[in-house]
């Protein structure tokens, strides 16, 4: 049998919650040290998840754009992104005299913490999640919808006019696509019947939702696709810092490591969105199995389930990166337009779709 | 430490930022203050002067040969039309006439010039649009003309290449051939620019209906070029003042009624495949002969006027030459396409958005060099 499947991943937590127990022996350290443990082991896993970003976007933007990309630092270019990182490092972090300071410095810290908090219910592979919580889903959009507040901090204390605009802009496009962004969820939480991830991803045993809950779920998905699109602020929608128009939008004071930060930010988000419309749409760490087909399953499972989560996850991923190098941004009314004429009336006809079918079980 | 909302904001309630002189989309150092109501623009005043260089006074401590060289730095992008205006504008003077061969190849070059120009455009709008893709499209084939304009005359973008009395030298024994070449290309590659912004619905969206400039506007504010014909008035000088030749080569001048930003957008897009067009007529029947006349050492001018106008890539040139006798202009006059095309802006800009105005500067197309002079 495949190593992978043998050794789980909660059996390995449990010894060493067990060992950290005899060890350790007061409770409460002991609660303490492990959540030293998964913080720094988040921590460990974002940084490194944040290069293989960064690098793949600039490799997709250079195949789109007939030319090579980061071919000279390291092995393929593959250390590029961490020379840019440890020139951001160094860079001297400026604080504009005029600015409110106390919030100019709290805002990339409020967007990193928000980005980075979203990571808890994520199944990453089987039984390995940070924390299997009763509203998972409802914590995952409750969570990131915070992310606005510091946004909106850093355009009103940068005192700069195109910050405030951007800010202004960005509280008006996450706000309305924040409702789109959870219909498309409820749809997936009224088949299930669960807001628990680990449920939803186990109703998909027998096939992803995206297959098995006909047209109306693969709508919900298109939806996701375009409005957290919106909600991460990438483009076509990134009006918050279209750069032609305000320069940086709300970063655009920021220098050094707190510009690092909302780099950081944006690809957490970028893959934290990813990773839930995997987990509801295409089944998160599930193998692709068909009812009935035992043979074909089973073949199936040998593939490590974090092998199939970050496959899928990877694949939006570039989804999203493909939108941000095809089109043109949109205008802020027509931003605006396309969530309030288009997509919410058609997610609130899509629920209620979802719910017949629910209902009625026609969904396989 | 000051709160936000006491200058933000000024006393009568204004908001106002400065668009430039250093912005992304100003494409040089244009700096325009704009009045904002949240989104909508209330009022526009461009600044000028950022890159001033005195081209016109210093023109006249210059001779009849050297001035030209200073119009390659006005707008850099149609450089050998540029010159070509004042070749053509001191041969009216010392009245003679370029040879056929040197004026066919000044209008082969010249139609390069506009196809790369137009290339650049092309991509310089999608980019302000958002579309950072494009760009490097344009720049693939924009690169091969480049090439030929280096092998022909050694420069790439400065070229001065024409001279009072034709080109300076010959063409390259590869010329033709190489020109085939890249018009072949550039002519398979129109359908990927269609592809990738013309027929995209946000493209669609940003530039239909957006930046309306009505007939009478165009014409009450001397705009010329893409900006004028887009809004339906028919300016084109290679047909109402043909120089060099263009009688005798078969064009359209590409009119749409839209008056918008999609309107100019198309009629560039045209207007390239126009060009295209006239070069695959003129690249096999280049002449044998000189290419350039005979002139003396020193050109004097007669006393008196002379005004030469061309189409450049973004509308009319006029060159207006005073001569006192002497071996320099007494007075030397740009009438330069983009600062008329400038004038426009705020008609066509006052009630749209911020990201409009940059959709409406990307299509007027503005050189700020040639603004400013």
């Amino acid at each position: 049998m495949n190593l992978f499947l043998t050794i789980s991943f909660s059996s390995i937590a449990s010894s060493l919650h067990n060992w950290l127990t005899k060890t350790i022996g007061n409770l409460t350290m002991v609660q303490v040290t492990e959540m030293v443990l998964v913080g720094l082991s988040l921590l460990v896993f974002l940084v490194p998840l944040c290069f293989v970003l960064g690098y793949m976007e600039r490799k997709v933007a250079a195949f789109m754009q007939i030319r090579l990309g980061p071919n000279r630092v390291g092995p393929k270019g593959t250390l590029q992104i961490v020379a840019d990182t440890v020139k951001l490092l160094f860079k001297e972090g400026l604080t504009p005299n005029a600015s409110d300071k106390f919030l100019f410095n709290l805002a990339p810290i409020i967007v990193v913490v928000t980005s980075m908090l979203v990571m808890a219910p994520i199944a990453f592979a089987k039984d390995f999640q940070l924390w299997d919580l009763n509203i998972g889903v409802l914590y995952v959009s409750s969570i990131s919808s915070i992310g606005v507040i510091g946004i909106l901090m850093a355009g009103w204390s940068s005192y700069n006019k195109y910050s405030l605009l951007g800010a202004m802009r960005s509280g008006a496009q996450i706000v309305s696509y924040e409702l789109s962004v959870g219909l498309a969820i409820i749809s997936i939480v009224i088949l299930t019947g669960s807001l628990r991830m680990s449920d939803i991803v186990m109703s998909q045993a027998n096939g992803w939702w995206i297959f098995k809950g006909h047209i109306p779920v693969f709508i919900s998905f298109v939806i996701f696709l375009i409005a957290s699109t919106a909600e991460i602020n990438r483009a076509p929608f990134d009006l918050a810092e279209a750069e032609q128009e305000l320069t940086a939008g709300f970063h655009t004071e920021y220098s050094g490591m707190k510009f690092a930060m909302f780099l950081l930010a944006e690809y957490i988000n970028l893959f934290v969105v990813s990773a839930i419309g995997a987990t509801l749409f295409l089944g998160g760490w599930m193998p692709f199995h068909i009812s009935n087909w035992a043979g074909f399953n089973n073949v199936m499972d040998y593939l490590p389930s974090s092998i199939w989560f970050l496959g899928k996850t990877f694949f939006i991923i570039f989804i999203i990166m493909q939108f941000r190098w095809s089109f043109p941004r949109l205008r802020v009314d027509q931003l605006l337009t396309l969530e309030w004429k288009y997509l919410l009336p058609i997610s609130m006809v899509n629920v209620i779709l979802v719910t017949v079918m629910a209902i009625m079980g026609w969904h396989f | 430490m000051n709160l936000l909302g006491e200058d933000i904001v000024t006393e009568e309630g204004e908001f106002v930022i400065n668009i430039g002189p250093q912005h992304p989309s100003t494409h040089g150092v244009l700096h325009l203050k704009v009045w904002l109501d949240g989104e909508m623009i209330k009022k526009i005043q461009p600044h000028l002067g950022y890159i001033h260089r005195s081209i016109e006074k210093m023109s006249e401590s210059l001779s009849y040969r050297n001035f030209i060289y200073a119009t390659s730095r006005m707008d850099y992008l149609s450089a050998h039309i540029n010159n070509q205006a004042c070749a053509l504008c001191v041969e009216k003077g010392l009245q003679i006439e370029a040879p056929p061969r040197a004026q066919i190849i000044r209008v082969i070059m010249a139609e390069l010039t506009r196809l790369a120009s137009h290339q650049l455009w092309w991509g310089c709008t999608g980019l302000d649009l958002g579309a950072v893709t494009p760009f490097f499209y344009a720049f693939r084939e924009r690169e091969f003309i480049m090439e030929i304009m280096e092998e022909t005359c050694g420069a790439r973008l400065t070229m001065n290449y024409s001279v009072p009395g034709g080109v300076m030298y010959d063409i390259h024994p590869n010329f033709q051939t190489r020109v085939k070449d890249v018009l072949k290309q550039i002519r398979s590659k129109f359908n990927e620019y269609d592809d990738i912004l013309t027929g995209n619905v946000i493209f669609e969206q940003r530039t239909k209906g957006v930046g309306y400039l009505s007939p009478e506007d165009a014409i009450s504010f001397g705009c010329t070029g893409a900006t004028a014909r887009g809004s339906g008035v028919s300016c084109d000088v290679r047909k109402w003042f043909p120089y060099d030749g263009y009688e005798k080569v078969q064009f359209k001048e590409i009119l749409e009624t839209g008056g918008d930003c999609y309107a100019r957008y198309m009629v560039r897009m045209a207007e390239m495949k126009q060009s295209v067009y006239i070069i695959e007529q003129l690249i096999d029947n280049i002449p044998q002969g000189d290419f350039q006349a005979k002139t003396k050492m020193v050109l004097k001018l007669p006393k008196g006027e002379f005004y030469q106008r061309v189409e450049t890539a973004r509308g009319e040139l006029g060159v207006y030459i005073v001569s006192d006798g002497a071996a320099s202009p007494y007075r030397i006059k740009y009438r330069s396409p983009n600062f008329c095309n400038l004038s426009a802006l705020e008609t066509m800009a006052v009630g749209s958005k911020i990201g409009d105005l940059v959709a409406i500067m990307s299509t007027i197309d503005l050189v700020i060099p040639d603004v400013d002079r």
